[in-house]
């Protein structure tokens, strides 16, 4: 059908250039990302899981902290949109001789790059760059500020599996403090409708989120109570462990009791009696935030979240490349 | 400035619709290697009616039926002023092997059916594919595409736009151009 001929043709575009931050969507925005990664679905479940949409730009993957699922995820999402892709990890580059970020990244924009995937362990170094330089930047996550395709894939997975976001009281459980995927994740949630409480030790959560407008406790078994899904996010080992790092960033005495008091398991699940959706980001520590018997049961959507974090990927750089202007039609 | 004309009446809608399913019928024998594919968003309102004919015409359905939706296989991503929201795609079976009629409603430039062949092919490689529309709009084609079933022809200039109504959506059955400027009654 031409174009001419579809009036009623529902059409529609994200409202903001690049995906920095989630706190800078509307619910508008996140529906329509919601729509295309139905579509994206319907696509990756086809025999030939690619469509030709971004053949004609290139994207870097520019990552300057470690990452595997994050990294692939954004991969994967990228070529299934056939895009150009480059990649790019900071323990292999001339970084280490010094380089700036700037120009790190200006060279590799001189060899014409359209959209910049990124992660930094710098907070707010993806608004740094969207100020500096022409192509579009995805943060991909900023040191302990953001990490908004996480937080769209999770609201993701829990629209899937209950149908709806909105109305739905959900606790983030763990190391809130040095979590960027909690912070999204809370923007995001309440953004789409759904009442969100923090759960951990004292020293895991930062004072400032009770301008944010989210329930705080310490009891996971209060918190469990209260909520239909529970997001339990990984205790940062690398912050924990004694001598690596100094002893002043421990938050608790030991991993053991960590997992006594705040770790998720299949006993504390029965005795508050909910079947309670359960997600992780990952890596799982597993016996220390998460037991296996939860974590490979029924009602934890694991798995889901990392099979819907590459659909989620490419409606955001589809959406987000549909902004720019193509070649000049012929 | 130009009245809007009416070229298909709900009545010989009705008509034309029986005889495109009649020559359906003719080249396809049982329908058994057939698959009937709607092109979103507007194909699918006729190929539901293709559908619908044939089953009472034959009385069994033995050809497979899906729609397709060619958002992402379009070749103006990144030239229009908005993106286009995709549809739904619902295909359940491969096409490998199949004789696929591909049925949308008006067939223009041709564009939205090679973005539509492109991602058919990604289910597959069919023996044969076919194409039915029910208004050709003759000396517009871009692309060197033709219709095997066509409703009615049509010659409209470009200012001039083509629009298929449906029952099921907009109350009636009717087939109209309007002149772009013009206003609608």
């Amino acid at each position: 059908m031409s174009p001419q001929s579809s009036p009623s043709l529902d059409k529609s575009t994200l409202s903001v250039p690049h995906l920095i931050s989630i706190r800078d969507l509307t619910p508008a925005d996140l529906d329509l990302i919601f729509h295309f990664s139905d579509q994206f679905r319907e696509v990756l479940s086809r025999p030939i899981k690619r469509v030709p949409s971004l053949r004609d730009m290139t994207i870097a993957n520019l990552f300057f902290e470690n990452s595997t699922r994050t990294r692939i995820s954004f991969e994967l999402a990228e070529k299934r949109l056939s895009a150009d892709v480059v990649n790019f990890s900071a323990s292999s580059s001339s970084v280490k001789k010094g380089e700036t970020l700037l120009d790190t990244v200006n060279n590799i924009l001189a060899m014409k790059v359209d959209i910049v995937v990124m992660r930094h362990p710098s907070p707010g170094a993806p608004v740094f760059l969207a100020k500096h330089i022409d192509a579009q930047v995805v943060n991909a996550g900023d040191g302990t500020h953001e990490h908004p395709t996480q937080a769209i894939l999770d609201a993701y997975s829990i629209r899937e599996r209950l149908g709806r976001v909105a109305g739905l009281k959900v606790v983030i459980i763990g190391d809130i403090q040095h979590s960027r995927v909690a912070l999204s994740n809370i923007f995001c949630l309440q953004k789409l409708g759904a009442e969100v409480m923090v759960c951990g030790p004292p020293t895991l959560i930062p004072r400032h989120m009770q301008t944010l407008n989210v329930h705080v406790s310490h009891n996971l078994r209060e918190a469990l109570a209260w909520c239909d899904v529970a997001n339990v996010l990984r205790i940062q080992l690398e912050r924990m462990e004694e001598g690596g790092g100094g002893s002043a960033l421990r938050s608790f005495p030991s991993l053991r009791e960590y997992a006594m008091v705040y770790g998720v398991n299949r006993r504390i699940l029965d005795e508050v009696g909910k079947d309670i959706l359960i997600l992780h980001p990952g890596p799982m520590n597993r016996g220390v935030e998460i037991t296996s018997d939860v974590a490979d049961s029924g009602q934890s959507i694991i798995l889901d979240q990392v099979q819907n974090g590459v659909i989620t990927r490419m409606a955001v750089l589809y959406l987000l490349a549909a902004r720019q202007r193509g070649p000049e039609s012929v | 400035m130009v009245e809007p004309r009416v070229i298909l009446d709900s009545q010989k809608f009705g008509l034309v619709l029986e005889r495109l399913c009649h020559q359906l019928i003719e080249n396809h024998d049982g329908f058994a290697d057939t698959c009937l594919i709607g092109i979103q968003p507007r194909g699918i309102h006729l190929s539901r009616r293709v559908d619908q004919t044939l089953l009472r015409l034959t009385g069994e359905r033995n050809w497979q039926y899906g729609v397709l939706d060619p958002t992402f296989y379009r070749d103006d991503f990144r030239r229009r002023d908005m993106p286009l929201k995709p549809a739904e795609t619902r295909i359940d079976f491969l096409v490998e092997g199949k004789d696929v009629v591909l049925i949308d409603d008006v067939f223009y430039t041709g564009r939205t059916i090679r973005a539509a062949m492109d991602g058919l092919l990604h289910y597959g490689r069919p023996a044969r594919v076919e194409l039915l529309v029910l208004i050709d709009r003759r000396l517009s084609r871009h692309l060197p595409i033709q219709p095997d079933y066509v409703g009615q022809t049509v010659d409209a200039v470009i200012s001039e736009q083509v629009r298929v109504e449906w029952a099921e959506a907009e109350g009636q059955d009717k087939v109209w151009i309007v002149s772009q400027n013009a206003v609608a009654p």
